[in-house]
């Protein structure tokens, strides 16, 4: 199943990454959080996918999944989403100030150099 | 009493000089700057007796003890000449500049605190025993001397000046470090004295060339030497003084100084022989072919000054040749050494007296253009009788004491010839007829500058100022040093006797042990020698070429402005600062898209290519769990959301297959059998979408902006590259694992450490609870910051404000 989800992260990442290179900024972020969403599954392949019983403690039950990797994934998604909220109104600022989302225009002039 | 302190001594008294200056106002600073290098000169004067034995002195003051440095003073003979030159030179420098700089018109406190860092940064050159103090007073000469003809910094050319001098000399600074740093490693000590004394075993060492070259950069450049000769003239701009000081008597024989101190060191190396002598005599006759083109007398000067400091330069590579011989040829080499130190005390006293003519000459005309000059004999009698001694010492003609050193130069040179090693058998004609040659020329020079100033017709009107003799105070130093030019023809093996040989045994250790060793005698009348024929040809040939200067002088404009090394120089740093500017702008375009894409296109190829170069690429089909239906399904669901978001036409279509993207990593989590995070990333999502809804009717529509194909392809190809080496790297990861997993620990205490049964929440809040706190903070700023980038408006209010 590794194998499986090795490919996927790749495409998210894939996917991601081509996002982020585009000149819209609102592509840009979109492809930030699938950024994210591949980070995280990649966190939890590598814990390794074959354990047969949720991390809480139950009667009876030895082969519990690797815990550490949710814990880490768990900050993960609550710091990415603090993070993606704070573009989003970042984003929604820079269109309101500058009227545009095109990437190319929004660069400093040769006076600031 | 610790002499290492007084190298010290003039950088201390340097801190009282702006206190003075501020506070004494009716006596001019220059007096107390003037005591201190005479008392130095003094003081240094006492040490005549120990060299003269052939004794040395030093004296150590610990720096950094734990890296072996410290400042270790050592006096012989050649240190305590060249302490001599310094601190006397310097205190004649500082009498004339009493008269020379006005009380009220210029920042005296300036100039002598410059003065005295600069002779602080001499005496230290000439005394280190330690290379790396060694090199930290070379940086400080460079620097004070970068100060002082920038000293006028309102003028543009002393701005050009000052800063080329520091770019060239902090070069050769910079590069000779790296030649002492080498030598040091080779000799594992930092001391000049026992790298000396183990010179022999570095022979064929793989460094050997390379310090060899290294420390030659550093003494060409500080000495002027071809091709570095260039910042000299420029450097002219300094006050008149600086220059005399500096740029003929002191800073420059640094270069000089480090030549013959590392001389036994390094004159086993052919290269050595080849490269001093070879790059001396170029810059002789290029610094003398060349002064006679010049029309500004301290141009003249400056390259006389670089030709006579390669006259040295060569004799001190001639000097290296006595290394090689044995027997009665010896003795001939052995010369060359003596000739180089008597030279160099000749040029130090002809040539700051002469500088300082030329700066009364300008002072009391107001120009230093030689046509503008002329006939000033009658006007300025003292002044003449000077700069004639000056200059006909530097002519080497009799009854001065550069006449001596000149024969002694020619005799050296001739007998450069009969060296059989190196190639010397083929090539060394040509030293003694190149010696010769510049020899004329300097002769021409010398003649042109006392003759051109002084006699012919008075040129009045031409002339800013109404000419007049100087007065006494500034006509005492230069006077001064006429007389000991003079004295030095009449009495030169006593000089020899008290200074030179002294010095020739320090430079050459390993073939003199005391002083009387050296069986070198002068005299004025050696016989119908070659060299004397030679000289009688000079003064033939050069007196004929002086009196049809004007003819052939023209000659000179046929070198074009833009084929020469100052233009080369020019260019270079125009092309460094364009060049350097146009590379930055090549890759900094100030688009985010560009750097992206070198930092994606970096971390695939740099990935990829470690992990097959490393071969550590592996899929163990083992270590994998078997394939699960709802995985596969959750995935191909997750892939076409991922695609939806890809081709997404509109906004909303985009941020709702981002929403399927985030409700399928939910089912992950639950198949994965992970509930917290399917719960965490369920409610997540559904906020995050609800948040991107909400900015909706704000957010421009989905547009490309005109994203070609070619721009598509572009970022498709760097895309793909990442997805692929994420794969590869996960798919390589998960198949090596080294070590188990430290879980098992969290999984059999959970409840007996921590009385909980949820492992997850367990550890995010126990076991690793500090995560969990940084990450409300980071929550708590995300929320902050939305709330002030929604709230506050300070541009807004500033406009608002000037409209008002």
């Amino acid at each position: 199943m590794e194998f499986v989800m090795a490919i996927v992260i790749g495409i998210l990442f894939m996917a991601a990454v081509y996002l982020i290179l585009s000149k819209s900024l609102l592509r840009i972020i979109l492809g930030t959080g699938l950024l994210s969403h591949g980070a995280h599954l990649l966190i939890l392949t590598m814990g390794g996918l074959g354990g047969t019983s949720p991390p809480v403690l139950a009667e009876g039950v030895t082969d519990y999944v690797d815990p550490l990797p949710q814990a880490l994934i768990l900050t993960a998604i609550v710091i990415s989403f603090g993070v993606t909220a704070f573009i989003i109104v970042l984003f929604y600022r820079t269109y309101a100030e500058h009227k545009t989302d095109n990437m190319n225009l929004m660069k400093g002039n040769d006076e600031h150099d | 009493m610790e002499f290492v302190l007084l190298i010290f001594l003039p950088i201390v008294a340097a801190l009282f000089v702006p206190f003075l200056y501020k506070t004494v106002k009716n006596i001019h600073t220059g007096w107390f700057v003037f005591i201190i290098s005479a008392a130095l000169f003094i003081y240094y004067l006492r040490f005549i007796e120990k060299t003269l034995n052939g004794n040395v002195d030093t004296s150590t003051l610990s720096w950094i003890p734990s890296l072996d440095i410290a400042f270790i003073a050592y006096i012989d003979g050649l240190s305590l000449l060249f302490s001599l030159l310094i601190t006397g030179i310097g205190a004649l420098v500082v009498l004339y500049s009493i008269f020379y700089l006005d009380k009220k018109r210029e920042k005296l406190n300036n100039f002598y605190v410059y003065l005295l860092m600069f002779m602080t940064a001499m005496l230290g050159i000439v005394q280190s025993d330690h290379m790396i103090t060694l090199y930290l007073f070379w940086e400080l000469t460079s620097i004070s001397s970068f100060l002082l003809i920038g000293y006028w910094y309102t003028r543009d050319r002393s701005r050009f000046g000052a800063l080329k001098s520091m770019m060239i000399t902090v070069f050769g600074g910079l590069m000779m470090l790296g030649g002492l740093v080498l030598l040091s490693i080779m000799g594992d000590t930092y001391s000049i004295r026992e790298l000396i004394a183990n010179a022999s075993s570095f022979i064929g060492h793989d460094y050997f060339t390379l310090a060899l070259v290294l420390v030659l950069l550093g003494a060409f450049t500080k000495s002027a030497q071809f091709p570095f000769y260039i910042w000299l003239p420029d450097a002219m701009e300094a006050p008149t003084p600086v220059s005399a000081y500096l740029h003929s008597a002191t800073m420059v024989k640094a270069g000089l100084y480090l030549v013959a101190r590392f001389t036994p060191i390094f004159a086993s190396s052919e290269v050595w022989i080849w490269l001093v002598t070879g790059i001396g005599l170029l810059t002789l006759f290029w610094g003398s072919f060349f002064a006679v083109k010049q029309t500004d007398l301290k141009a003249i000067l400056a390259f006389s000054t670089v030709s006579q400091l390669g006259l040295i330069m060569s004799l001190l590579g001639a000097s290296a040749v006595a290394y090689h011989v044995t027997g009665a040829d010896a003795a001939i080499f052995k010369f060359a050494a003596f000739a180089a130190i008597f030279h160099l005390i000749n040029h130090a006293m002809f040539k700051g007296s002469l500088f300082m003519v030329a700066g009364i000459v300008d002072h009391e005309t107001g120009t230093r253009d030689i046509r503008k000059l002329g006939g000033l004999m009658s006007i300025m009698p003292v002044s003449f009788t000077v700069a004639f001694i000056g200059s006909m010492s530097m002519a080497g003609l009799p009854p001065f004491g550069g006449f001596l050193s000149k024969e002694l130069f020619l005799t050296s040179m001739l007998a450069l010839r009969d060296f059989e090693l190196f190639n010397f058998a083929t090539w060394g004609i040509i030293f003694p007829i190149v010696a010769w040659v510049a020899s004329v020329f300097t002769f021409v020079y010398s003649f042109y500058f006392v003759f051109k100033t002084f006699a012919g017709k008075r040129k009045m009107q031409s002339l800013p100022k109404e000419p007049k003799e100087t007065s006494l105070g500034m006509l005492l130093s230069p006077v001064v040093l006429a007389a000991i030019v003079v004295v030095i023809f009449f009495i030169p093996n006593l000089i020899g006797k008290m200074f030179v040989k002294p010095a020739v045994v320090a430079m050459q250790s390993g073939l003199y042990n005391h002083p009387d060793e050296v069986t070198v005698n002068v005299s004025a009348w050696h016989g119908w020698s070659p060299e004397l024929m030679m000289t009688l040809g000079i003064i033939a040939l050069g007196a004929f070429l002086f009196l049809t200067m004007s003819k052939w002088q023209k000659l000179y404009d046929i070198q074009p402005q833009y084929f020469s090394l100052n233009a080369l120089y020019d260019t270079l740093m125009v092309f460094g600062e364009s060049g350097m500017n146009r590379l930055s702008r090549f890759y900094m375009t100030g688009l985010i898209r560009t750097y992206l894409v070198y930092m994606f296109a970096f971390i695939a190829a740099i990935t990829t290519a470690a992990l097959f170069i490393q071969d550590a690429f592996a899929v163990d089909m083992e270590s994998f769990s078997p394939l699960n239906t709802y995985g596969i399904m959750t995935a191909v669901i997750l892939v076409l959301a991922v695609v939806m978001v890809l081709f997404a036409k509109t906004r909303l279509a985009a941020i709702i297959a981002l929403g399927g993207v985030g409700y399928s990593v939910a089912l992950f989590f639950v198949i994965y059998k992970a509930p917290d995070l399917a719960l965490t990333q369920l409610v997540i999502e559904t906020v995050s979408v609800a948040l991107f809804l909400l900015a909706f009717h704000h957010l421009p529509a989905l547009k490309r902006h005109g994203e070609s194909t070619k721009f598509r392809l572009g970022n498709f190809i760097i895309a793909a590259a990442v997805g692929i080496t994420m794969t590869l790297l996960a798919l390589s990861a998960h198949s090596q694992k080294l070590i188990p997993s430290i879980s098992q620990y969290y999984k059999d205490t959970v409840f007996t450490e921590a009385a909980g049964g949820n492992i997850v929440n367990v550890i995010l809040v126990d076991y690793r609870g500090f995560d969990t706190l940084f990450e409300i903070a980071v929550l708590a700023i995300a929320g902050i910051g939305v709330y002030s980038m929604i709230r506050l408006r300070l541009s807004r209010k500033e406009n608002s404000d000037e409209n008002k």
